[in-house]
């Protein structure tokens, strides 16, 4: 107990921790709808057009903020107008837009060697750099992105889905796609000094992948997710101050070990389950694995028999 | 009897493809209809044409009366075709179901009594209330089309829209399908729906539009499946042989498979 509370006598430390918990919460909320609708690399590239940005900013001597989120919106709309006629795809046109700018960013930093080390920060993850304005911009981005996901669950959700039958339905998806980007765009800047945008694509995606390895609910997801995220961010913290190492780096490496978790319960129980049947059919034939994830379209009477036999689940 | 699809010299497509060009064409209230042709013809675009989700060039599209884009959401119900679902999405069979449930105004996430209560409802109706907690993959192919159904029909539309409902699932299935939607028609509900195939879908159903890029010809399976007919919706040289009131649309060139090999 006691090394839990040592730490937290120094400011630095409580900074960060808060910051980590406001950002890997954040990040596992969002990241679930980056998996779902396939924007993990639009995330990875995002961050990185942000940090020539917020280089591009502070060398300007407009906030270092403003500056990566002039440059996140640009790529952004550039992506766009580069994959509108369908000659280039997506993920050719988020590589060379986002790279070149991050190339923008290191070009300066490598001619101005004065200013070096505040980079690192943004690049890797600095606990100890923490600020208070950047507290401040990381509760208020949290809050206001939680408050907007919430309000948008059902519109977001059907888009993400299926979005020719959310059209159908009456869901404005291009509105709800685009508040969409922008709130990833500022939860990346938002978390930008506090795992650095090299490590930003994993913080968001890691607790997502787990909670998905814990249910097959979207709301649950949703919570799990949320609750994995913040838990990384603290126990990266911990793990951070402990090792001595960048705070980014021990976030993300967390996040993976409980996505190995997650699998390798996945494994056992599968085994287990498989066991159990064989045991209660009492014969060879029936030896199909139950609770896989990704199957083919087929008739599994089976395996609806063995779920009907656990009692009804209450949803909430 | 007022129309509940009215399309008036419809042109509509991609950008270097045009689809179908000046098209026509009315389908009245309480019809069963099914569109009929070959895969690539047009059927999906014209259905996505029809619910307004795929912009025309020209033309205008009425729905019972009213232009498309000023029809409530919930008056059409819809049935994406099932091979474009994402089955690996995490969703429950009831998370599906409530979807439907997202054209109101209710901004909270989770679902009221009310709401619940008319989940259920419909489930118990469909007959999958015992699988509205297992996860969308976990489920049969006749369980999959009801769960998607039920999204479409929760809000109590007029017009049913489904494209190839019938196709990836069994014949057996195929059949409960076809029998479901006919009593969902009894109760006065037009459908709409896309096949490719002639015999053992296109031919039970009461209304038939041969497409190809354009209408070839509609009306009743035995008044309009004929070879001229059948031929040019389908571009190859079909044969049709009649049984005791029964038909089957045969290819009229016999396939040599093995005759490449050789
Ligand atoms: N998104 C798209 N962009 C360009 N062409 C398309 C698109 N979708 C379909 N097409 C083309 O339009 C034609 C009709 O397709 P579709 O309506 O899907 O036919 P069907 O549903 O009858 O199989 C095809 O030639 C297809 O290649
Ligand atoms: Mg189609």
């Amino acid at each position: 107990m006691e090394f839990l509370l040592e730490p937290l006598e120094y400011e630095f430390f409580r900074h960060g921790l808060l910051a980590a918990l406001m950002v890997g919460s954040l990040c596992g909320v969002i990241g679930v709808y980056v998996i779902l609708r396939g924007m993990s690399y639009v995330g990875h590239g995002l961050s990185h057009a942000a940090f020539g940005g917020a280089v591009v900013g502070f060398t300007l001597n407009f906030n270092f903020y403003a500056g990566a989120g002039a440059m996140g919106l640009l790529a952004a709309l550039l992506i766009n107008r580069i994959t509108r006629n369908g000659k280039i795809k997506s993920d050719a046109a988020i590589g060379i837009v986002t790279t070149a700018m991050f190339a923008l960013g290191v070009i300066i930093i490598s001619r101005v060697r004065t200013f070096t080390q505040s980079f690192e920060a943004a690049l890797f993850g600095n606990i100890l750099g923490i600020t208070g304005e950047d507290l401040l911009v990381i509760g208020l981005v949290t809050a206001s992105t939680m408050t907007a996901m919430f309000f948008m669950y059902r519109p977001l959700l059907f888009s993400t889905f299926d979005n020719e039958a959310a059209r159908v339905f009456g869901i404005r998806t291009g509105i709800v796609q685009l508040i969409f980007s922008m709130l990833l765009t500022l939860s990346i800047i938002a978390s930008m000094n506090v795992v650095g945008v090299t490590m930003i694509a994993a913080t968001l995606i890691a607790p997502a992948v787990t909670a998905r390895m814990m249910t097959d609910s979207f709301s649950r997801m949703l919570i799990y997710s949320t609750i994995m995220g913040a838990i990384t961010g603290v126990a990266g913290m911990y793990l951070s101050y402990i090792l001595n190492a960048a705070s980014g780096a021990t976030i993300v490496l967390f996040g993976a070990l409980l996505f190995c978790l997650s699998l390798l319960i996945k494994f056992i129980r599968e085994k287990f389950m498989l066991r159990v049947n064989l045991h209660r059919h009492g014969d060879l034939i029936h030896t199909h694995p139950h609770g896989q994830g990704h199957g083919v379209p087929n008739d599994r009477p089976e395996n609806g028999k063995t779920n009907a036999d656990q009692p009804a689940q209450e949803n909430r | 009897m007022s129309s509940a699809v009215y399309l008036s010299n419809v042109t509509a497509g991609y950008a270097h493809n045009v689809v179908f060009t000046r098209l026509s064409l009315e389908i009245g209230a309480g019809r069963f209809a099914g569109i009929v042709g070959p895969t690539g013809c047009g059927k999906t675009t014209l259905l996505k044409t029809i619910l307004g989700t795929h912009p025309v060039f020209s033309g205008s599209v009425l729905l019972n009366g009213q232009p498309v884009d000023s029809v409530p959401p919930g008056a059409i119900g819809y049935v994406p075709q099932l091979g474009s679902v994402d089955w690996s999405f995490p969703v429950t069979v009831e998370e599906v179901i409530m979807m439907g449930l997202y054209t109101n105004r209710r901004i909270w996430p989770w679902a009221s009594k009310e709401e619940r209560e008319r989940i259920h409802d419909l489930a118990h109706r469909l007959g999958i209330y015992d699988c509205l907690q297992h996860h969308i993959v976990h489920t049969s192919g006749g369980q999959r089309q009801r769960a998607f159904l039920a999204r479409a029909l929760i809000n109590n539309p007029k017009l049913l829209v489904l494209d190839e409902p019938t196709s990836g699932v069994d014949i057996k299935t195929q059949h409960e399908v076809l029998h479901l939607l006919g009593d969902i028609n009894n109760d006065g509900i037009t459908i709409l729906l896309t096949t490719h195939d002639l015999n053992a879908v296109a031919s039970h159903l009461p209304w038939v539009i041969c497409f190809n890029h354009g209408i070839v010809a509609q009306g009743k399976p035995r008044d309009i499946f004929t070879n001229e007919i059948l031929t040019r919706t389908y571009g190859g040289d079909l044969v049709i042989v009649r049984h005791e009131g029964h038909y089957l649309i045969a290819n009229n060139t016999p396939l040599h498979l093995t005759s490449g090999l050789s």
